[in-house]
């Protein structure tokens, strides 16, 4: 298993993560400003590229290179299951380093659920697998302000075949961070 | 970005796009005793009264309790004499027949009698009289069939409700409102994102249902007139399941912004969100009982998903279902006197029917994938979906269990399905 990341990588992941909140789809808070972004990157203005492009590749590469820990976003749950599982304990106490390190970072936790049985209980189903990775965050050290969990329930599955291979794809939470919902 | 998805949905969300995807009910089961009736052509105008008499017809043996005689070509007019030994010999018990007559402005009067054949007398004097524009008319046949199966079954028709439903073809959602027989499906909102859990406010005006074009669930309610709709529910965490008050001043929703999901009444317009009820685990699928007085729903809290009941006004929460260890989605009745509910045996999951007050329960179905269960407002058939082919259809079962009618789109997916309240 990869080392977390050192710090100064993570602190200068919070400048992303605060040109990310930005432009995030929530309505950026006060706190989500961009402030210093020019300083730190004056190539930054006028850029037309996608935001991402015009910052320090190595912190991109810490969220969505698929060698950093940062990039693994799910966590698989068995049947009828809202535990999550030791296998996850290292991936859950990276992100929440990556939220108490960059605590302007905003993280969407989405809980799915498999096809069978009724949609709003599979709702509630998964709600309670976002909510358990949320308090395992928050344990952490991450804020109650910094996450929010909610259920997609069985309405966005990313498996359709009527297998238990194929069920166990879809009971899963999702960590989305700002920019990315 | 956020507010480029926002006039997304406000297009999307007019009442005026007529739906390619019409309808089609098919018969798979009807009653056991069937009253042999027999509808003649109306006399007059000949297209008009022939287009509204097939309506009759089709609605009339839609619903299974009746078996329709062949009546001829010939149009009886409203009152006209009836040779009942004809109409005996042909096996009806009952005949109708009508009139349409021509009035001023393009517009028509309907009139029909029913004759009660073995008496050989009208079955009720007074009759029917409607007057109606052209593009009225299947408006009409449905008056007509209501008409003449209370006067026949003692309880009101449905022909003329209206029920919602989504279609899912690919990457699209759409929450549509079709008339009771299919006919008229006409789009309330389209989506990228998914729409769950549509219910219609009981003066049918409105639609509470579950959006999720912000990549969360969030409830809102959506005037069916003006086509506009507000957030009834949007806050932190999942908004979902939303169930009418009987006065239609408040919702009962699920939210989770208190952690799991939990039970909370806000007013229509989505102010003032109190708790109704508290547990550690899931409790949802609220549904109020025709009275006001209780709240059903599903709730984990004994360790396997049951249906347990709780008074509208706060205290203690009973529990309803014990048999097995999944009884979801609860429904009541629109006489508070049965509650359908999805229940699993084995891998089944399986429309059921309990007796609330000798909690007798009754599987309605042989199929697998029962969800959503919605009672006609008259209470004698129930709507719900079901997968035939690996397809999603919608089915309607009779509380007896005998009638039986599918509902399928070509092409697409059809479920969530909620029967409007009677029509004014």
């Amino acid at each position: 298993m990869r080392p977390v990341l050192p710090f100064r990588a993570l602190s200068s992941l919070a400048a992303i993560a605060a040109v990310l909140a930005a432009c995030s789809s929530q309505p950026p808070a006060p706190e989500q400003r961009p402030s210093g972004v020019e300083d730190r990157n004056p190539n930054a203005a006028g850029q037309t590229k996608p935001v991402a492009g015009a910052f320090d590749p190595m912190s991109i590469a810490a969220l969505k290179d698929p060698r950093s820990p940062l990039s693994k976003r799910e966590v698989f749950f068995d049947y009828d299951s809202f535990v999550v599982k030791d296998e996850y304990r290292t991936l859950i106490e990276t992100h929440a380093k990556f939220l108490v390190a960059n605590p302007k970072m905003k993280m969407l936790i989405q809980g799915n659920a498999d096809e069978r049985g009724s949609r709003e209980y599979n709702l509630a189903l998964g709600q309670k697998r976002a909510e358990a990775v949320k308090k395992a965050l928050l344990l952490l050290g991450a804020r109650e302000d910094q996450v929010e969990s909610v259920s997609l329930g069985e309405e966005k599955p990313r498996c359709e075949e009527q297998t238990e291979a194929c069920w166990a794809q879809n009971r899963r939470g999702d960590m989305l961070y700002s920019g990315e919902f | 970005m956020k507010f480029t998805k926002f006039l997304t949905a406000s297009l999307f969300a007019g009442f005026a796009c007529l739906s390619q995807a019409q309808l089609s009910i098919e018969i798979t089961g009807a009653g056991a005793s069937r009253i042999p009736l027999a509808v003649a052509n109306f006399d007059g105008e000949r297209i008009v009264s022939q287009a509204l008499v097939s309506v009759v017809r089709a609605d009339l043996e839609r619903s299974g309790l009746f078996r329709m005689v062949d009546p001829g070509t010939a149009p009886i007019g409203e009152s006209a004499m009836v040779s009942y030994g004809d109409w005996r010999a042909k096996g009806a018990d009952a005949l109708v027949a009508g009139s349409v007559v021509p009035l001023a402005e393009g517009r028509y009067d309907t009139r029909f009698r029913l004759h009660d054949v073995p008496k050989q007398a009208l079955l009720t004097t007074g009759g029917f009289a409607h007057t109606s524009a052209p593009y009225q008319l299947r408006a009409t046949a449905h008056r007509v069939a209501d008409a003449i199966y209370e006067k026949l079954t003692g309880e009101k028709g449905v022909f003329s409700t209206r029920i919602a439903y989504v279609v899912k073809s690919t990457g699209r959602f759409e929450l549509q409102i079709a008339d009771a027989d299919g006919a008229n499906p006409q789009t309330a909102l389209a989506s990228r994102e998914p729409i769950i859990s549509p219910t219609w406010s009981p003066d049918g005006g409105k639609l509470a249902y579950v959006s999720f074009e912000s990549k969360k669930p969030v409830v809102y309610v959506h005037d069916l007139v003006t086509g506009r709709r507000h957030v009834a529910a949007n806050f932190k965490g999942s908004n979902s399941a939303p169930a009418w008050s009987p006065d239609g001043k408040r919702l009962a929703v699920v939210l989770t912004k208190d952690g799991n999901s939990q039970l909370y009444l806000v007013n229509a317009d989505g102010s003032g969100a109190t708790r109704i009820a508290a547990s550690a685990g899931i409790d949802t699928e609220p549904q109020f009982s025709p009275d006001g007085q209780w709240i059903y729903f599903t709730s984990d809290r004994g360790g396997s998903p049951q249906i347990y009941r709780t008074a509208a006004s706060g205290g203690e929460t009973q529990r309803v279902t014990f048999g097995g260890s999944y009884n979801v989605t609860p429904r009541l009745s629109p006489d508070g006197k049965s509650m359908a509910f999805v229940s699993r045996d084995g891998g089944r999951f399986q429309l059921s029917l309990m007796d609330l007050a000798t909690k007798q329960t009754q599987i309605l179905t042989d199929s697998a994938k029962d969800e959503s269960p919605s009672f006609a407002p008259n209470g004698r058939m129930i709507l719900y979906a079901t997968e035939v082919g690996g397809r999603g259809v919608l089915a309607a079962v009779s509380s007896d269990g005998r009638v039986k009618q599918r509902l399928s789109v070509q092409a697409a997916d059809i479920r969530e399905p909620t029967w409007g309240p009677f029509v004014q």
